[in-house]
């Protein structure tokens, strides 16, 4: 204990502060890249999914499969899959890079749920009104379905992202400069581990707790069909 | 040549075969009610016409055309000669009153927006709504609704328009403001077909009566006829049964 606050001022200096604000900023960074693209891209796998007819077949096989395997199995695998698998392509693809593609493809699977299930909530008489009138799939899909489904896809979908700050610590473990591995080496030059890693759960805290808020704000916003039209309106002007 | 004609149309959900052989000829200006007991099929066969629930035999003609219900092309050109207006609206949610008229005919049949907005404000006005337009669905009664998927649905322009049990699923007092606007078409000539309960406004408006039973017509005649002699023993005992109450 004595240790400890021994060196705490040795530990809060401008260079270790610096040094853990830009890990910070390398956590949030590849969180929101890799979460956002994986947001785009699940769109797309839930389109495909979604369709009909026979030919189609195969593609709805390889979408689901996709999705069911990359749930079940371990974050840190998928990193280090992504790891040994780039490199074998191009050895000097960047650690960064690398982070983001292992969050991007984990992302998808669990965002293409979430979209899946938004887009089944609204009545399917919707899409049967808009198909009677020859709207095509897809833009059924963004002018009726979309803007009815966002209440129900928004919540569960940043909630995931903020959850998942936290499990990209994971990738310290390829040696990605954000706070875990930073905190880490700062445990290796000796300063307490109490010290450092309290210092790191802070940070992740910091990080994802007013994301939460907004997630909460939002979900408020979107839960009733007068909030969306008001929130419409805000984005109107 | 008739209007519509349908040749013996079959249809299934799943194993059930929900219209067994359906064949029926609607002249142009004519208004056919489809009456029967629920599941005999009826709203299938509006549903079968548009598109929605496949046809496994038979043939279906409109103005002489056969249209091939496998052939994509083809069901869209049936839609773009009939509308159908559903027992639950189905008016979109996110958008107002006026975008839901106008959607379909300004993005999908490409007519310009300024001529579709003065249709469709015409067209409201017809419906009774026009102070409307700029409302959301959920900001209008039941039978308002209704009445605007019935602009919605004629903005489309249709040759023939199908009315689904539009009362069903209305308050009795909502009922009458819905049948009023369908007699102001009838007047105007509108080829239409209606699934419906309301026996005596079917009786007032069709010119034609279709009885259904188990996804088969049993019987077809003028509506004072049919009400007043079936020929059935399945209609009499029908009609026994609505009347008694």
């Amino acid at each position: 204990m004595d240790r400890l606050v021994e060196q705490i001022p040795r530990f809060f200096t401008a260079t270790n502060m610096m040094m853990l604000a830009e890990a910070a900023y390398m956590t949030l960074a590849m969180t929101i890249v890799g979460c956002l693209i994986g947001f785009g891209l699940a769109f797309v796998l839930v389109y495909l999914r979604q369709t009909p007819g026979l030919w189609a077949l195969p593609l709805r096989i390889v979408c689901v499969t996709y999705v069911e395997f990359f749930r079940r199995i371990p974050f840190l695998v998928i990193v280090y899959l992504v790891l040994f698998f780039i490199q074998a392509l191009t050895p000097d693809a960047s650690l960064f890079t690398i982070a983001v593609i292992a969050i991007c493809l984990y992302s998808v699977a669990y965002t293409a749920d979430i979209i899946r299930g938004g887009l089944e909530s609204v009545p399917h008489t919707q899409v049967e009104a808009a198909r009677t009138m020859n709207m095509s799939r897809f833009r059924t899909l963004i002018m009726v379905v979309l803007p009815q489904a966002w209440p129900v896809i928004i919540p569960p979908a940043i909630a995931f992202a903020v959850s998942f700050i936290k499990d990209t610590a994971l990738v310290s473990q390829i040696g990605v400069f954000e706070l875990t591995f930073r905190g880490k080496e700062l445990n290796n030059q000796g300063y307490s581990g109490v010290l450092v890693f309290g210092t790191i759960a802070l940070c992740y805290f910091i990080l994802s707790f007013p994301l939460t808020l907004l997630g909460q704000h939002l979900e408020k916003r979107l839960a009733t069909p007068r909030g969306q039209r008001s929130a419409r309106k805000i984005r109107r002007t | 040549m008739p209007h519509l004609a349908v040749n013996g149309v079959r249809a299934k959900y799943g194993a059930h075969e929900v219209l067994r052989g359906i064949s029926l000829s609607i002249e142009k200006g004519e208004i056919a009610a489809l009456i029967g007991p629920s599941g005999s099929g009826k709203s299938t066969v509006l549903r079968a016409l548009v598109g929605l629930t496949p046809i496994t035999a038979g043939q279906v003609e409109i103005a002489g055309e056969t249209i091939d219900y496998r052939n994509a092309n083809a069901v869209r050109a049936a839609r773009d000669r009939m509308a159908i207006v559903f027992q639950q609206f189905n008016l979109f949610q996110n958008m107002t009153v006026m975008k839901n008229v106008t959607l379909a005919p300004v993005k999908i049949k490409r007519r310009p927006k300024a001529e579709v907005e003065a249709e469709a404000r015409r067209l409201l006005d017809l419906v009774g709504l026009g102070d409307k337009h700029a409302s959301y669905p959920d900001q209008l009664s039941g039978g308002q609704q209704q009445r605007v998927a019935i602009a919605r649905a004629l903005a489309l322009q249709p040759q023939i328009l199908l009315l689904d049990e539009v009362t069903s699923a209305l308050d009795p007092e909502l009922v009458t403001e819905v049948l009023d606007t369908i007699r102001r078409l009838a007047r105007e000539g509108m080829t239409m077909i209606i699934v419906s309960h309301e026996m005596a406004f079917v009786r007032e408006v069709a010119n034609k009566v279709v009885f259904m039973d188990r996804g088969e017509i049993i019987e077809t005649g003028a509506p004072k006829e049919m009400f007043d002699n079936p020929k059935t023993d399945r209609a009499r005992d029908f009609f026994g049964k609505i009347l008694r109450h």
